[in-house]
């Protein structure tokens, strides 16, 4: 059973009232336009920022994220850039790592193995440096849409010596021993996928939104809702029926790819930005307003 | 004779030279099911549906299937001898002829396996990646065959390269969704046709090409295409009084490989050899990102890429390299999870094959045999060429596909080289 309070900056952001938790990409469209426009999510009001590390393969992702890894990837990020880019940040908000196993699996193979060929053992490649790094630039939990509950041990473990958060995604489809294994495995918050297919923002809040935090129910744990959310109504609607987060991701992508495509100054796109996240954080305050006081009149 | 001939069809699917994997979807270290949470579910309804339909031949799924490879498919496809070649490496040089399935290339053994699996599953859509188009291509001759529709994600650049086959793909009523990220190749194609299904789930089955992706796709795939070893096997037996004491075929994902080395595997006595695509060099371009080969058993490391733990071209971070191969089949910086642990077990030799030898190995099979071999598949002759003092009296070689799909970027890479024996045309260009 996964220690559910790791982080304890995670769980403080969960603590009293719904989180904010918005996502970009690290170094998109490159770093020093990107700090800023992290910083300016702080500001306008994120509890927990997810910090995507770009995979060149994002098999999770839809075009708006896809195209951001890619500016990312081309500008230079790399896992230690990355590091170093967390390090950088002056914000308030937790640090979550968003990223592919490959790349956590594979964070300082390369020493591994020169040492491992001047020392004759086998090469150690594994998540543990990944974490251990990770961990020293401040990041405080990690998302891995393409690893399992169960190939996830290794990393489980890793985070539990490191006192990371490992946060699990849960789609509409997910029931039953799988939910059972997710959720054993899951610390700081679950991620709860509110519609099939891959990230994106959508103009809809779907049925299944509804479902899977039914289903969710009985967990003791906190339940952020993404995939889709791109207004202060759609964040309203999440919390009041019911999420303890909500996630938006592609909404706040599109704000800088548009910033990217149209040239324009650093300043008006971080502006942007932190309107755009104080509408989505008053939304899901009012969402929570909604549902305490449905409550108190029950 | 072969002792196969007595075997029931549910005794021949569940041959034990077929066992690895199927339990957990591991090979050693390599194998699993890396996927996004919303894919799970439809990977689990088909592990089930694989182990009902394909293992224990439920509805008599396993009949149908040799049923229809047989009428639709035209197998048994034969076992020929090589006459010049022999004579040219003073060894026997028999040809499994693959080229000869419908549609032309061994991709149909797979594709029509999973689109019929599709149909008992109930599932009313298919989807598909290609890089050659040939896996794209056999997929839409089983769809239109079967009456499913088909939607196939191709690289951009493979498109290019691959005309013809993304005629006969609309041809066949499929419709063909170019793929621009990246370079634009199957890497990429299938990241794609991954994003689909990941919204499909419910009433889509993705058709992957080869031996990759996660649990349970390799050992299905080695299944479906285990067809070409099992004949081989039995044919060789019959023709010559033996085993063979090599196998040769050439690894882009592996299911030819896979196919052709799988009844063989048991065989201590048979050497297997998987061909890759060396491109221009082995050396890779860290810098760029870019491996200027699709070697990845031979020069590639152990990481996950799409779905599966394997060997992979990558850099030092875990990026996944971009791939080079004349042969947009070979053209993938992955292989599947069961070669890569075959080759770590010594069981399976890799080797690689650069383009020009691959090129000259196509002109040559051409010109001595009379059979114009896919590029991919001419890497395998390539090997030949190279090797062949290296090798038993008796050597079986998959000759995975035709060629006719790739007349145009033969022509075109032939005129940038001096390839040994290929056809001078400067007389039919330009003047009249
Ligand atoms: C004719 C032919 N041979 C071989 C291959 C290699 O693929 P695999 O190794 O997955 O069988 C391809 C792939 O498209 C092909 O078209």
């Amino acid at each position: 059973m996964a220690d559910a309070d790791n982080s304890e900056a995670i769980a403080a952001a969960f603590a009293d009232g719904p989180a904010f938790v918005p996502y970009l990409v690290a170094g998109d469209p490159d770093e020093s336009a990107s700090t800023a426009y992290v910083e300016a999510l702080d500001r306008g009001g994120a509890d927990v920022i997810e910090l995507g590390l770009p995979f060149s393969e994002p098999i999770a992702e839809g075009s708006t994220i896809q195209e951001a890894l890619v500016r990312s990837l081309d500008a230079g990020m790399t896992p230690d850039r990355f590091f170093a880019f967390a390090e950088g940040l002056d914000v308030d908000a937790a640090l979550v790592c968003m990223t592919y196993y490959n790349l956590v699996y594979q964070y300082g193979s390369g020493e591994a193995r020169s040492a491992s060929n001047a020392s004759g053992d086998a090469a150690s490649t594994g998540p543990r440096p990944f974490v251990e790094r990770a961990a020293a630039a401040g990041i405080e939990g990690l998302v891995v849409p393409d690893l399992p509950a169960e190939e996830a041990d290794p990393l489980r473990e890793a985070c539990d010596e490191f006192g990371l958060d490992l946060v699990f995604i849960v789609a509409p489809t997910t029931r039953g021993d799988r939910l059972d294994r997710i959720m054993a495995n899951v610390s700081g918050y679950v991620y709860v996928q509110a519609r099939l297919g891959t990230t994106g923002a959508r103009d809809d809040v779907s049925d299944q939104t509804t479902a899977s935090l039914g289903r969710l129910r009985e967990y003791d744990v906190p339940k952020a809702v993404g995939f889709g959310i791109s207004t202060g109504d759609h964040a309203e609607r999440i919390v009041a029926g019911g999420a303890d987060g909500v996630i938006v991701g592609s909404a706040l992508v599109d704000v800088v790819a548009e910033g990217a495509s149209e040239d324009l100054p650093t300043a008006e796109v971080a502006d942007r930005l932190e309107a755009l996240a104080r509408e989505l954080k008053e939304g899901a305050e009012r969402g929570y307003r909604s549902r305490t006081e449905t409550v108190e009149s029950a | 004779m072969s002792e196969t001939d007595t075997r029931t069809t549910e005794e021949t699917a569940r041959r034990p030279g077929r066992e690895r994997g199927r339990e957990d979807g591991k090979f050693g270290r390599y194998g699993g099911q890396y996927v996004p949470e919303a894919l799970m579910p439809a990977i689990s309804e088909l592990t089930d549906a694989y182990e009902r339909y394909v293992l224990d031949n439920e509805d008599g799924f396993v009949d149908e299937f040799r049923e229809r490879l047989a009428d639709f498919g035209g197998r048994p496809t034969p076992l020929q001898r090589a006459d010049r070649l022999s004579e040219r490496y003073d060894r026997d040089v028999y040809l499994k002829r693959e080229d000869l399935l419908h549609g032309g290339a061994h991709k149909l053994n797979n594709a029509l396996g999973q689109v019929l699996l599709a149909k008992y599953m109930g599932k009313e859509r298919i989807i598909a990646e290609t890089g050659a188009g040939q896996h794209g291509t056999a997929t839409a001759m089983a769809a239109a065959h079967l009456d499913m529709p088909c939607t196939v994600y191709m690289g951009e650049r493979d498109i290019n390269r691959q005309r013809p086959n993304v005629f006969r793909m609309k041809l066949n009523g499929s419709e063909v969704k170019p793929v621009t990220t990246g370079r634009g190749t199957l890497k990429e194609a299938i990241s794609e046709t991954m994003r689909d299904w990941a919204e499909t789930v419910e009433d889509t089955h993705y058709v992957i090409g080869s031996i990759v992706g996660p649990h349970p796709f390799p050992v299905m795939v080695r299944d479906f295409q285990a067809i070409i070893s099992e004949e081989a096997r039995e044919q060789a037996i019959e023709k010559t009084g033996g085993l063979p004491t090599d196998v040769v075929a050439c690894a882009g994902g592996g299911s030819n490989t896979m196919g052709t080395f799988a009844e063989f595997v048991d065989d201590e006595s048979v050497a297997l050899r998987a061909v890759e695509a060396g491109g221009s060099t082995l050396e890779v371009d860290e810098e760029a990102g870019v491996a200027p080969n699709s070697a990845s058993l031979y020069a590639g490391d152990e990481g996950v890429l799409h779905g599966a733990r394997t060997k992979l071209l990558q850099d030092s971070d875990g990026q996944i390299m971009e791939s080079h191969s004349i042969s947009s089949g070979l053209d993938y910086a992955g292989v599947g999870p069961e070669l890569a642990y075959l080759v770590d077990e010594g069981r399976v030799e890799p080797v690689a094959v650069d383009d020009d030898a691959a090129l000259e190995g196509f002109h040559r099979l051409s010109s001595t045999e009379g059979i114009i071999p896919a590029l991919e598949t001419a890497h395998a002759f390539g090997f030949l060429e190279e090797h062949h003092e290296e090798l038993g009296e008796r050597v079986v070689v998959n000759v995975s596909g035709r060629g006719d799909k790739d007349l145009d970027a033969a022509i075109e890479e032939t005129d940038k080289r001096d390839v040994d024996g290929a056809p001078d045309m400067s007389m039919f260009t330009g003047g009249i």
